[in-house]
């Protein structure tokens, strides 16, 4: 097979992988719903003669539905942001968390299940630390001169470790009864609790972020040639990668609000991918979008279906990652050095 | 009236680096068609001159012209439609494709959320071709030779369809005759009506490819002018603090021969 029709076959299969998990999950959980079932009730408000049993209907909208719609945004959410930092900080071994979106919102989170906050507060809480410690990050590392990449992340190192010093204050002083398991559990990550309001809240920042990294995404080739030939060839090196920091800021922000922490998503998936369709960002960051959408919503399926009691994704994710990873760093370091 | 506009011209420029002076009070011209080789020593600010000639850095005072515009009113992307740069060293990044390579050149000429068209794929593989090296379009740059990836990135900025090319020792990291290939290069590109200016570490390739040189010491140039009238013994020795044979071979060509200093170390 010649280079070309390896390259269309791919791009056929990253399309067609989500659509058909997506499909195929619809039969997996507890109560037991055939092919068939799944069609008819996916199609009964388009063609309402179809008859179905309303417990059917239940739970392939109510229950099923949201939770297979998580699973794609989330895991392609963190993917994409993965690629796009890897992209831009010509770095494969860093992740979507690199500048402290995680431990941001694990604190909003926790700081807001200590406040008896609603799921709703939670939230929005994790949502808006995830933003406020990306944005601490990017301005410490402004307020050093000759600052550059080097100073960017290593005040994401030094926010994100100041958060998580916060989070276990909170969990220090939380009530050992019932607010730390709620902070513990969050952090570890579920989608178990997803609810289709949960989903809308996040929509807006979701498809913001979506449209910056897809439009951007030839000009993370150029800052991945390092700023100053990204300059001599017409591009504004920071103004762009300010734009990409805020559009994975706004995905990983949101995910990270309705599943709490997934880890190695926004590390293993992109380099996953880059391995199947090289480096140029055009291919790789909407190919990183479906294998990332595709992986998570693989690992969900596992953890309801498979498992009698349901293990956080979180602690999946990163059983399953470790090793990929592991298998990768072998296999990429003849590649890339 | 004809107003007597140069390509590219540098008036009285200075640059410091955190309150020390890189060179100051610098000024020359080059017109279409020229080669400016810029020689001297080890660490005498040549690459600093070089990214403050495109814009990278910005100059403390004096101005620099491009076809008589101000090259600080310009943005990024006006100055790289008028000068392609070549860095001295180039820290590999992900294995791109050359042609995904090459075809960055033509971000100049696209908008901030565009992706190169056609005409753009088309205009890279046809300044791949022109440097003859097409088939290596679809190789990954991380895996060629130093030769090879110059090649490629000269055919990135000739994407860029620029006025001036600027190039930091585009031979440093190129064995003996890839050297000769890249100086002749740039001279077929001087005829075809591009303008170049390039730092070098050999008087020699003065002689081969450039009709202006510059000799850069102690923060300012301390000659300028025609190869013949400026790499001269005397000038090559105040330069480098050597002393330098000129030969001149048969066929007009000079070349210079630095002498044994019989420098004796205490072991």
């Amino acid at each position: 097979m010649n280079d070309e029709n390896k390259e269309i076959l791919s791009i056929i299969l990253l399309i067609f992988l989500p659509i058909f998990l997506f499909f195929a999950s619809f039969l997996l959980g507890r109560y037991p719903i055939s092919p068939i079932d799944v069609i008819n009730t996916i199609l009964c408000p388009i063609f309402p003669q179809l008859e179905v049993s309303p417990t059917i209907t239940t739970i392939v909208f109510e229950i099923r539905l949201p939770r297979i719609i998580a699973a794609l945004i989330v895991g392609a959410a963190l993917a994409m942001a993965g690629a796009a930092f890897q992209s831009i900080f010509k770095n494969p071994l860093v992740s979507s968390d690199l500048l402290g979106v995680s431990n941001g919102a694990g604190f909003g989170a926790a700081l807001a299940i200590i406040l008896s906050g609603s799921n709703a507060v939670v939230q929005i809480f994790a949502f808006i630390f995830g933003l406020i410690s990306v944005s601490v990050t990017y301005l410490i590392s402004r307020a050093y001169k000759a600052g550059g990449i080097l100073i960017l992340v290593l005040s994401g190192v030094a926010i994100s470790a100041f958060f998580n010093s916060l989070i276990s204050a909170i969990k220090f002083v939380a009530d050992p009864d019932d607010k730390l398991p709620e902070i513990v559990y969050w952090l570890m990550g579920s989608l178990a609790s997803v609810t289709a309001d949960k989903l809308i809240m996040i929509s807006i920042p979701i498809i913001i972020g979506f449209a910056i990294l897809i439009a951007l995404r030839w000009q993370m080739n150029l800052l991945a040639m390092g700023d100053e030939e990204a300059q001599s060839l017409g591009l504004n090196p920071s103004r762009v990668r300010l734009l990409v920091i805020a559009g994975c800021t706004l995905l990983t922000s949101a995910a990270v609000s309705v599943s709490g922490v997934i880890g190695w998503i926004g590390l293993v998936i992109p380099h996953m991918t880059r391995m199947v369709v090289g480096p140029d960002n055009r291919i790789l960051i909407p190919a990183s979008l479906s294998l990332g959408a595709s992986f998570l919503l693989l690992i969900d399926n596992i953890s309801r279906a498979f498992i009698s009691i349901e293990i956080p994704i979180g602690i999946l994710t990163a059983i399953i990652g470790v090793p990929i990873f592991l298998y990768l760093l072998k296999k990429g370091y003849s590649e890339w050095s | 009236m004809v107003v007597d506009t140069k390509l590219f011209d540098v008036r009285n420029i200075s640059f410091s680096y955190e309150n020390e002076e890189i060179f100051s009070d610098i000024s020359f011209s080059i017109d279409k068609g020229d080669v400016l080789c810029i020689l001297g020593p080890n660490g005498t600010g040549k690459t600093t001159l070089i990214k403050c000639l495109n814009g990278l850095h910005d100059i403390d005072s004096g101005e620099i012209l491009i076809k008589g515009k101000n090259i600080k009113k310009l943005s990024f992307k006006e100055i790289s439609k008028h000068i392609g740069y070549i860095p001295q060293s180039h820290v590999p990044s992900f294995p791109f494709k050359v042609l995904d390579v090459v075809v960055m050149g033509r971000a100049p000429y696209l908008n901030l959320t565009d992706s190169p068209k056609k005409k753009d794929i088309d205009i890279a593989i046809n300044s791949l071709k022109t440097l003859g090296i097409g088939h290596l379009k679809d190789k990954e740059y991380t895996n060629l030779s130093g030769g090879e990836r110059q090649l490629v990135f000269l055919a990135r900025i000739l994407c860029q369809q620029p006025d001036i090319l600027i190039l930091d020792e585009p031979t440093s990291h190129l064995d003996f005759g890839n050297q000769i290939k890249l100086l002749e290069i740039i001279d077929n590109l001087s005829k075809a009506g591009l303008s170049i200016i390039m730092s070098s570490h050999f008087p020699d390739h003065a002689f081969l490819s450039s009709n202006k040189v510059a000799i850069m010491k102690n923060k300012m140039f301390i000659d300028f002018g025609s190869p013949d009238d400026v790499v001269t013994e005397d000038n090559l020795r105040e330069a480098y603090s050597i002393d330098v044979k000129l030969i001149e071979l048969d066929n007009k060509r000079k070349v210079c021969v630095p002498l044994k200093t019989n420098l004796e170390l205490d072991l």
